[in-house]
């Protein structure tokens, strides 16, 4: 299987070419802030970057995901706090925090193709992701504050 | 005993140092207070505190953390007391045990039952500290004044870190308990400000440790597929092909636990791999003949039509006020109303997960529970050992809502450590999940009124019929709880004359389990809706009709309610029925939605009050329903009085919180039953409120000295009904089944 890259690091992974890119991370590499929710794209837990499009990661193949650049939570803020990052601790968004990386994935992804979105376009962005605290009047908010900080 | 123990306590250090390796500086959240203790000169006065030499303080958190902040709420209480440096603080969170009293994170109760002996135990820690600064300089400990961290002697100028104090106070006895006193609310330094949530930094960056993130070395992973319906039970299996999966290393049988299962695992069989996918993989090519057991024929459709009919019926009374039969037929109108709720699904975001290891005869989990010391119970139970040997650390819960109280995931995945001999994680699949919950209970109603000429009630009858929580725990129990009746039938609050609530018989078929706000999901569905009818036919507007309902400001008289009405444990004296709060809230939630404004045509407003867990909650929810049936919700107001509040950003987040899940109970969740099983199985059939389902929602929340009450789950009981009232103020259609059928909704 040929390598992986993750974060900007090459990793070396021996699993099924089947296996989905979410169980590799979490299993195989160890990076376990992109969360389990469904196992078929409903629920938005799972969300990563490849390329910098956000994809769920458990309906990724680990083989789909083979020389592309895989970005997750704990590669968003390497070199230094993600602007949704910041408007998600500025909005106190999260509650039980678990569907948050997940959220955080799927902005970082639509302020990077849509720098402002109009509301429509971040309710029609982030609907795919669930939030069963119900944080979504804040997820609204963060996500408007962190375009506005970066325009 | 004592050996146990000094085993367990092993097992946890040497747990801990490997996992810590793996997962870095989380993991020291489990360190026990009792070991940040035992550190060389560190200062613990009781189970709640420490302090560091070097100044750090940590404060042990005996409930879970699943959302509600609670883990920050009790931090702030004792920090303030302390006068601790916010800056300084690291939360632990305790293990299951019963030396913190009760851990059970359920019944929107942990500030109540904690705020007072988290008050003293950072009183009794600050005033010991006092105590070794004075006598330090030598000065009376009145001379001395405490502020963020240390205490200072004013007029000479000094000051000693509370961290270069610890290793003096610790040598000083601890004041009795009761004889330290606390701050004056003016002096509060923390309680009533909107503190950030002490993980949301680990939240944001994805390093928080949840149940699911528990790696142990060592560890394998198991997927379980258990019996279909409630009460099967394996009659035989083969696992040649599951083998065959590459990962796949085992295949383990759990057995099925005696009918009612309770706590206990369902049963079924387990695959043991080297990964989550190997393990699920191999699950899929299991071959498994089951005994369908008693419940392989539950099917809802027809349980709705045998419960609406026993709702029909007299049943047993509850509470018995005047008599209804005769107002009835005195009554210059009458008018009745039958109401359903289905069955519903937790559905947490982070499933049912468990990670355990057996050795020497002692079991070790790391889960994330509700329930610590039930887990702890429960573990010991199905092993077969004592619940010394057992040791609960608890992680972060990816959300709750009830179902993590009920550690039947828990004991799997020590039953599977213990065969396998290796440590064992089990993550439930969303599919389990769905399949395999504690249900929310499934309820029909009738709701009867007489009128008098002015439309004012005078007669009231409320039956209920539902598949009681007890019968998860106790053979042929058909009957509800007093509990569960106390959740908005016995307790209506409204000034009738003649009430009279009955219970009727229903048998359960599958697990039932209490989900956020519980029995009063249907009863405040059902009472919130019934009241709109009766102002609708009396011609009268909801909220002033509401008002008038409630009558006059008073403490509602508990005679009225009957000997067995449980008011969620608490004394009536401290938490009364204050119809003057109620009314408060009634009137400041119609004030701040813009109560009677002018909407567009097929837009509405709907109001329901309605008080659960100790506090008192209004909702106005305002609609819009599309030509074609379609409901959306663009705003919801809540007005809520929960007494005095510790942090209010939380509170607030909270109720904006229920107004969703609630949103998502009225309008989209439902879990039906054919042949023994569920018919929905992931988030494509079972449909929960998205983004595009949320409305603009205000919260605002009574200023109060009184006893704080409950936050987690009263936000959620008045809104389905507050929903479906704006529905009929939009289109006319009153709505008396959940969740709302839209296509019903559609214009002429």
């Amino acid at each position: 299987m040929p390598d992986l890259t993750v974060n900007g690091t090459t990793h070396s992974v021996d699993a099924d070419p089947t296996m989905p890119l979410l169980w590799v991370l979490r299993d195989l590499l160890g990076l376990r802030g992109t969360k389990f929710g469904c196992g078929i794209g409903a629920c938005g837990a799972c969300t990563v970057h490849l390329d910098g499009e956000a994809v769920r990661a458990c309906v990724t193949t680990v083989q789909d995901a083979v020389g592309k650049q895989v970005l997750t939570i704990e590669g968003l803020g390497m070199h230094g706090e993600h602007p949704v990052q910041r408007a998600w601790k500025a909005a106190n968004v999260p509650q039980c925090g678990y569907c948050q990386p997940g959220q955080i994935m799927q902005a970082a992804a639509l302020l990077k193709q849509t720098p402002k979105p109009t509301d429509q376009q971040i309710v029609d962005a982030m609907s795919g992701n669930i939030c069963r605290c119900g944080t979504y009047q804040r997820i609204k908010a963060a996500i408007r504050a962190a375009s506005t900080e970066a325009a | 005993m004592g050996n146990i123990q000094n085993l367990s306590r092993r097992n946890v250090l040497k747990g801990m140092a490997a996992s810590r390796l793996l997962l870095g500086a989380n993991v020291a959240a489990w360190l026990p207070v009792s070991q940040a203790a035992a550190a060389p000169a560190s200062f613990a006065p009781n189970l709640f505190v420490a302090v560091a030499p070097s100044g750090q303080v940590t404060i042990v958190v005996s409930r879970s953390e699943m959302g509600t902040g609670i883990r920050t709420s009790l931090a702030m209480v004792l920090a303030d007391e302390l006068d601790a440096d916010w800056r300084s603080i690291k939360v632990e969170q305790a293990q299951g045990d019963a030396k913190y009293g009760d851990q059970n994170t359920d019944g929107s109760k942990s500030v109540r039952l904690l705020l007072n002996t988290m008050r003293e135990a950072g009183a009794t820690a600050r005033l010991m500290l006092v105590n070794a600064a004075a006598q330090r300089w030598r000065v009376a400990p009145s001379a001395c004044r405490t502020e963020a961290g240390a205490v200072v002697l004013g007029a000479a100028g000094k000051r000693l870190s509370y961290g270069e104090l610890a290793e003096a106070a610790a040598k000083l006895p601890v004041p009795p308990a009761g004889s330290v006193r606390l701050k004056e609310r003016a002096a509060w330094r923390y309680i009533g400000k909107p503190l950030p949530i002490i993980d949301l930094d680990d939240i944001v960056h994805g390093s928080a440790v949840y149940g699911i993130d528990v790696v142990l070395p060592g560890m394998k992973q198991a997927s379980i597929e258990r019996p279909p319906s409630y009460g099967g039970r394996v009659k035989s299996f083969d696992a040649t092909d599951a083998m065959k999966v590459p990962g796949v290393e085992r295949v383990v049988e759990i057995p099925a636990s005696p009918m009612p299962s309770g706590f206990l695992p369902l049963g079924g069989v387990a695959v043991i791999a080297s990964n989550t996918w190997a393990a699920i993989q191999g699950r899929q090519k299991l071959h498994i003949v089951w005994e369908p057991g008693p419940n392989a024929d539950y099917d809802t459709t027809s349980y709705r039509a045998a419960l609406e009919a026993t709702a029909r019926q007299p049943g047993k009374v509850a509470r018995n006020n005047g008599d209804v039969d005769h107002a009835m037929q005195a009554a210059s109108k009458r008018i009745s109303a039958d109401y359903f709720v289905p069955h519903l699904a937790h559905a947490m975001m982070e499933p049912e997960c468990s990670t355990a290891e057996f050795a020497d005869g002692a079991c070790t989990v790391w889960t994330a529970t509700q329930n610590p010391q039930q887990a702890r119970t429960t573990v010991a139970q199905f092993l077969g050992i004592e619940q010394s040997a057992v040791t609960v650390n608890i992680t972060l819960l990816g959300g709750g809502f009830g179902r993590k109280s009920k550690p039947d995931y828990v004991a799997e995945a020590a039953f599977l450590a213990r065969a396998v001999g290796a440590p064992v994680k089990v993550t439930w699949t969303r599919e389990d999940d769905i399949a395999h919950d504690y249900f929310h209970a499934i309820a029909a109603q009738h709701l009867e009124a007489g009128l008098d000429a002015n439309g004012k009630p005078t007669a009231w009858l409320h039956r209920t019929v539902f598949p009681s929580i007890g019968s998860t725990f106790t053979a042929n129990t058909v009957y509800g709880a007093a509990g569960e009746l106390s959740q908005g039938v016995v307790d209506m609050p409204f000034d009738i004359p003649n009430v009279r609530c009955e219970n009727g018989p229903a048998e359960a078929h599958v697990r039932i389990g209490w989900y956020r706000s519980v029995y009063n999901i249907p009863h405040a569905f059902a009472v919130g809706s019934f009241v709109d009818e009766l102002a609708a036919s009396a011609g009268k507007d909801p909220v002033q009709y509401l008002l008038s309902l409630l009558g006059a400001p008073r403490k509602l008289d508990p005679h009225l309610l009957g000997s067995e009405y449980a008011n969620y444990g608490a004394s009536l004296d401290e938490y009364p029925i204050d119809i003057a709060r109620m009314r408060n809230v009634v009137l400041l939630a119609a004030a701040r939605s813009g109560w009677g404004s002018k909407l567009p045509a097929r837009h509405g407003r709907g109001i329901a009050v309605h008080r659960s867990f100790l506090t008192y909650v209004a909702a106005v929810a305002q609609v819009a329903v599309a030509e074609d049936g379609t409901v959306s919700v663009p705003r919801i107001d809540l007005a809520v009085d929960c007494g005095m509040v510790v942090n209010p950003d939380r509170v607030a987040a909270q109720f904006e919180g229920a107004a969703i899940m609630s949103l998502g109970n009225a309008l989209y969740s439902s879990v039906t039953f054919k042949a023994g099983r569920t018919e929905q199985s992931n988030f494509g059939d079972y449909q929960v409120a998205r983004i595009d389902a949320t409305p603009e929602t205000h919260v605002y929340v009574v200023r109060s000295d009184a006893p704080p009450a409950g936050v987690g789950e009263p936000g959620v009981p008045p809104v389905s009904a507050a929903i479906c009232n704006a529905i009929f103020q939009a289109v006319g259609h009153r709505v008396r089944a959940l969740p709302v059928d839209q296509a019903e909704l559609k214009a002429a």
